[in-house]
C-alpha cells in the first residue's frame, strides 16, 4: 500500500506539487494524468525518494521514505522520465548490474534475468550497446530494469512512450499481468491507455488532485462519454481559476 | 557497504567500455615518458634516479585527472542516469566511494603502467628503489587527491566542460597553495595564521616530501584527510541539488 498525505514540493517561488493526498492498495494500477507541468513527474519523483519533499509524508508498504529510505526503495521498482540507462553498457550487462544492487544472487539471478529478457523481447539485443538501440528498446530495457526484482510497487513515468502500437499494447497486458498482487502506478497523457489498464485515475493539474476516481465513472460524468473530454473540462477550468 | 563494490565494478568496467581508457592510458605514458627524457634530462643527469619522472606528476595530473574525474557524475546528470542510481537502495556514500575508488583504481593502473621507466632505471644503475617505491605512493596519494575535487566538482554541473575547466582551477590553486601565486591572494587581507594554514595545504609540499622517500605520517593523513573531506562534500552537493 502506497499511503501520501499532504504532499508539497516548492522549486524557490515555484509550487509544484500542492498538497496531494491518495492511497493505492494492492491490486489497483493507477494513472496519474494531467497536462505537461502538472506535477506528475515531481510526484513521483518523491515517492521513490529522489527528491525530497517541502513538506508530507509517503509510506510505501509501511516504510517511511524519508525515515527508511532503503527498506522503501527495496519495495520499489522505478522507471523514470526518459528511462535512462548507462548507453555503454550492453542490456544483459545493465540487467546483471541491478540485478546485484537488488541483491539477487544465484539461481533466483539468473532465472529473474531471463525472464525479464523474454517477457520484454530483448534476447536479439542483449549484447548491444544500449546507446546504439531504437527508443522502444531503450524504454524496454528501462522496463526490464523496473521489473527485475520482481517488486511490490511499480511505479513507470510514461512506460508506452516510444513505442510503436504493437509494443504499448504487449507492455499493457504486461502491466495488466502483473497487477494483480502489486501496486502500479503510471503516468501518461495517452487518455486510452488509462482505460485499457488504469482501475483507477487520479488527474492533476496545478499541483493538485483534481479528479480521483475510476476511469468509468469519469466517463460517465462527461456527456460525450470520452475521456479526453472529461481531462479537457477538468484540467482546462483548473488553469482559469 | 556492499553496494559500493557493485558500482566500484560496473563503473571501472564503464572505462573499458569506451576509448576513454585506452586514450588516458596512452596519453599518460606519452607524456610522462616525454616529459622525463626531453625536460626532465633523464640521462644527462647522470643520476640512477627517477626524480624527473616524478617531479613532472603534479604537472601532468593537473590537466588530466580532471579530464578522468569530470565525466562521473556530470554525465549521470546529463543522461538522467542518476535518478535511477539514487532511486535504486544505494546509499549516497555508497554511490560517491564506489566511483571514486575505480576512478583511484582506474589512475593507479595507469600509473603502474609506468613501470618500464622503473626497468630502465635499474638497468642504468643502481638506484634507491626504496625512495622510488615512496614516490609511487605518494603520486597515487596525490592523484587521489585530484580526483576528489574533480569528483566534487562534476556532482555540481551537468556540463563537462565545466566540471573539467573548475577542477582545473581549484587542483591548481591546491597545488600551488604554499607558492606566492597563491599566497599573495590571502596576504592582501587575511591574517598570517590563515595564511600559514593555506600554506600547509600545499599538493606539492606534501608530494614533494613523499617523492623524496620521506613516508611521513603527516603527509599520508593530509591527502587521507582532503580525500574524505572532498568525497564528503561530494556527497553532500548531490544530496543538496540532485535534480537540478
Amino acid at each position: 500500500m502506497i499511503e501520501i498525505s499532504n504532499l508539497v514540493k516548492k522549486f524557490g517561488p515555484l509550487t509544484a506539487v500542492d498538497g496531494v493526498s491518495f492511497t493505492v492498495e494492492s491490486g489497483q494500477v493507477l494513472g496519474f494524468l494531467g497536462p505537461n507541468g502538472a506535477g506528475k513527474s515531481t510526484t513521483m519523483k518523491m515517492i521513490t525518494g529522489f527528491l525530497v519533499p517541502t513538506s508530507g509524508q509517503i509510506r510505501i508498504c509501511g516504510h517511511s521514505v524519508e525515515g527508511d529510505a532503503r527498506a522503501a526503495k527495496r519495495m520499489l521498482g522505478y522507471l523514470p522520465e526518459g528511462a535512462p540507462s548507462y548507453g555503454e553498457m550492453t542490456p544483459i550487462r545493465f540487467l546483471e548490474f541491478i540485478a546485484d544492487v537488488r541483491a539477487l544472487a544465484g539461481e533466483r539471478r539468473v532465472h529473474r534475468i531471463k525472464t525479464v529478457i523474454s517477457q520484454l523481447h530483448l534476447q536479439q539485443v542483449v549484447n548491444r550497446p544500449i546507446e546504439t538501440l531504437s527508443k522502444g528498446f531503450k524504454r524496454r530495457v528501462g522496463l526490464a530494469q523496473a521489473i527485475l526484482h520482481d517488486p511490490e510497487v511499480l511505479i513507470l513515468d510514461e512506460p508506452t512512450d516510444g513505442l510503436d502500437p504493437n509494443q504499448k499494447h504487449e507492455v499493457r497486458q504486461l502491466i495488466k499481468g502483473m497487477a494483480e498482487d502489486k501496486i502500479v502506478v503510471i503516468s501518461t497523457h495517452i487518455l486510452e491507455e488509462v482505460d485499457a489498464v488504469c482501475t483507477r485515475a487520479i488527474i492533476i493539474a496545478n499541483g493538485r488532485v483534481v479528479a480521483n476516481d475510476t476511469p468509468q465513472n469519469l466517463i460517465a460524468a462527461s456527456p460525450s462519454g470520452r475521456l479526453d473530454d472529461v481531462f479537457r473540462k477538468i484540467t482546462a477550468a483548473e488553469g482559469l481559476s | 557497504m556492499r553496494n559500493t563494490g557493485v558500482i566500484f565494478k560496473r563503473e571501472l568496467e564503464s572505462y573499458f567500455a569506451t576509448p576513454v581508457a585506452y586514450v588516458f592510458i596512452v596519453i599518460f605514458l606519452i607524456l610522462s615518458g616525454a616529459l622525463t627524457f626531453h625536460l626532465g634530462n633523464f640521462y644527462e643527469r647522470g643520476q640512477a634516479d627517477l626524480s624527473p619522472f616524478f617531479n613532472f606528476h603534479p604537472w601532468l595530473y593537473l590537466f588530466l585527472v580532471p579530464a578522468i574525474s569530470m565525466r562521473l557524475w556530470a554525465e549521470e546528470r546529463k543522461s538522467g542516469s542518476i535518478e535511477l542510481l539514487l532511486t535504486l537502495p544505494v546509499s549516497m556514500l555508497e554511490a560517491v566511494i564506489g566511483k571514486f575508488l575505480a576512478a583511484w583504481l582506474f589512475t593507479g593502473l595507469a600509473l603502474l603502467l609506468t613501470f618500464p621507466m622503473w626497468i630502465t632505471v635499474n638497468y642504468l644503475g643502481n638506484p634507491d628503489n626504496g625512495v622510488i617505491f615512496a614516490a609511487y605512493a605518494g603520486s597515487l596519494l596525490m592523484a587521489g587527491g585530484f580526483l576528489a575535487i574533480g569528483a566534487c566538482i562534476s556532482a555540481t554541473t551537468k556540463n563537462q566542460v565545466i566540471a573539467f575547466i573548475i577542477s582545473v582551477v581549484i587542483c591548481f590553486a591546491f597545488l600551488l597553495s604554499g607558492f606566492s601565486i597563491v599566497l599573495d591572494f590571502f596576504r592582501a587581507w587575511a591574517p598570517q595564521y590563515a595564511v600559514d594554514a593555506v600554506a600547509s595545504l600545499s599538493f606539492l609540499t606534501h608530494y614533494t616530501s613523499i617523492s623524496k622517500g620521506v613516508i611521513d605520517l603527516r603527509d599520508i593523513i593530509y591527502f587521507a584527510t582532503l580525500i574524505g573531506g572532498w568525497l564528503y562534500a561530494n556527497a553532500v552537493v548531490l544530496e543538496i541539488k540532485k535534480a537540478s
